[in-house]
């Protein structure tokens, strides 16, 4: 072998674990996506392909129930907690630090810092003497639990994009005789708008994928389809889980790409 | 400052104040004011079929440890309660390790490739971490279950007669954590590393150091910052986790996560239900603490 330049970034076995990992990371993703094409019922024993477990899904009315309630929740939610979020983004940047700004990150960022558990405990006991006292017991529970640990993911990057804003434009256009509310309707929003997009989306797949919160707060006959799916997986597992995952992380990855697209810094 | 300025700074805050308002509203509602309950619930007594009695009462704190003998009422140290807790922080503290042993090489190798190739090797990093967990610890399931694509490969193969029975046990609770929280390990360590000046490692070489002694002495003190936050990351999440060892551990292999939707559940105890989860939380909230001084402490090392 040609005797290599001494590369001083280079640490022998690193390139190797760092494949490795790439490949064991990607390898049950991929194996799940494939024995969804299976057209056998099983998750290890390829037997040639089919959509039938797409189509199964899509008939099964139960997975159709939870994917309408999945995209109603992670809808209403994220149109919430971005609203909130898009506020609070523009309370807490573009002024003079004031005291109680740590405060409302704080608030904001919660979610990200108390274990999902403990929030689905506490939400499942407040839920449970509302729903005794009022009787109501439909979708709104699960919108409002969701809405609020989707906020954090809304706000942060509409925060960063207002911070990289330049305040010029505003005050051009205050000098121009716009009132406040004109600036920000037509030269504040049109700038941050791809910062909402952004937070919205983010906010949306949280949502989808929540698990631990929606279980706990759901009422009967309110699955979504993560919950679904984990009481599924006490069953025999059949390819139909593997199809309603591959349905749901094309989804993810199509909003991903969106999400980096929209976020990418302008060089 | 002039007057003048200072009735318009008054009015940016309340205007700072009144644009957060709606957030810090529905974050009370539905995230910090119902942790509030749960620390009350955990002074108050159990109720027969559920939820709880308005008495004050010390045992939801106390069951932590001890159970009572219904025999004679003495104390004893709760075994189970504590192979559990013994068994969370074993686990979390393994998940660190493995996710520590291969993230760190993986973060090295991303941040170290030519400029153009980065963007896609932090992209394939990225889509794992976020993807629904529960679809993660779903297709790890499959390849390590006991008729899954390991054993499927590895009897085809005649490497082995049985099939390794993993699932349901401590070993695949384990492997599934450190295989869904590996992306939160290398995203930070990526951060740290690549802002890590690589003439430094020259003036290493230059000052005959050996690769190991660069290694401990150069690149680990100065990404210490992105150490902490990535071990954090896993650390907590592991220690609540909840799904993973559901679905890989089975019944028997619990974790505090599942022990504490027990008492809400069968167990039919809310006050020690919610008094671990108060525990739980405080226990996250003292190592957050520490990520917060190590950071601050370590954000300006040679500057």
């Amino acid at each position: 072998m040609a005797e290599r330049s001494f590369e001083v970034s280079r640490l022998p076995g690193f390139a190797t674990v760092a494949i490795a990992v790439f490949v064991l990371l990607y390898l049950p993703i991929l194996t799940l996506v494939v024995f969804s094409f299976n057209s056998g019922p099983s998750i290890a024993v390829w037997q040639g392909w089919s959509l039938h477990w797409y189509t199964d899904a899509w008939n099964n009315e139960a997975v159709k129930g939870a994917t309408i309630r999945s995209l109603i929740i992670a809808t209403a939610a994220s149109a919430v907690a971005t609203s909130v979020a898009t506020m609070a983004a523009l309370g807490t940047t573009r002024r003079a630090a004031f005291g109680g700004q740590t405060f409302i990150y704080v608030v904001i960022n919660q979610p990200l810092m108390v274990p999902e558990i403990v929030t689905a405990v506490a939400l499942l006991i407040l839920f449970g003497v509302v729903k005794q006292a009022t009787g109501y017991q439909g979708l709104g529970y699960l919108i409002l639990a969701h809405a609020a640990f989707c906020t954090p993911f809304a706000y942060l990057p509409i925060r960063a994009r207002l911070e990289g804003m330049d305040l010029s434009l505003e005050t051009a256009a205050c000098d121009l005789y716009a009132n406040p509310w004109q600036t920000f309707r037509h030269v504040t929003l049109p700038l941050l708008a791809p910062g909402i997009a952004a937070g919205a989306m983010l906010a949306f797949v949280i949502s989808l994928d929540d698990v631990v919160i929606t279980e706990f707060v759901k009422s009967g006959g309110q699955d979504t389809l993560p919950t679904y799916m984990l009481g599924q997986m006490r069953r025999a597992i059949t390819p139909e889980v593997n199809a309603i995952s591959t349905a749901l992380l094309g989804l993810t990855v199509v909003l991903l790409t969106l999400f980096f697209i929209l976020t990418r810094k302008k060089n | 400052m002039s007057p003048a300025e200072q009735s318009q700074r008054s009015r940016s805050t309340r205007n700072g104040w009144l644009l957060s308002a709606p957030a810090l509203t529905l974050l009370f509602l539905a995230a910090s004011g119902p942790l509030l309950i749960v620390l009350v619930y955990s002074f108050l007594t159990p109720g027969q079929y559920g939820n709880v009695v308005w008495d004050f009462s010390l045992d939801g704190w106390i069951g932590i440890l001890f159970t009572r003998d219904i025999f004679d009422g003495t104390m004893n140290l709760a075994d189970a309660h504590l192979t559990i807790f013994w068994r969370s922080v074993k686990l979390s503290l393994m998940t660190t390790a493995l996710t520590f042993a291969l993230g760190f090489p993986t973060a090295w190798f991303i941040a170290t490739r030519p400029p153009a190739q980065r963007a896609m090797w932090l992209f394939l990093i990225t889509i794992p971490f976020w993807t629904n967990l529960l679809i993660r610890t779903f297709a790890i399931n499959e390849v390590i279950r006991n008729e899954g694509l390991m054993n499927t490969v590895l009897t085809g193969l005649g490497l082995i007669s049985e099939p390794i029975r993993l699932i349901n046990t401590d070993t695949a609770v384990f492997i599934g954590m450190a295989y869904v929280y590996l992306p939160l390990m290398v995203l930070p360590l990526f951060a740290a590393i690549d802002r890590f000046d690589m003439k430094l490692l020259e003036a290493g070489y230059d000052l005959y150091a050996s690769r190991m002694q660069v290694l401990r002495h150069v690149i680990v003190p100065i990404v210490k910052p992105g150490i902490v936050a990535g071990s954090i990351l896993v650390f907590v999440p592991s220690l609540g986790a909840y799904v993973t060892p559901r679905v890989l551990g089975g019944g028997k292999n619990m974790m505090i996560g599942n022990f504490i939707e027990l008492q809400f559940g069968q167990g039919r105890n809310w006050p020690l239900g919610a008094a671990l989860s108060m525990a739980l939380l405080l226990i996250v909230m003292a190592a957050l603490l520490v990520y917060v001084r190590a950071s601050t402490k370590g954000s300006n090392p040679h500057g």
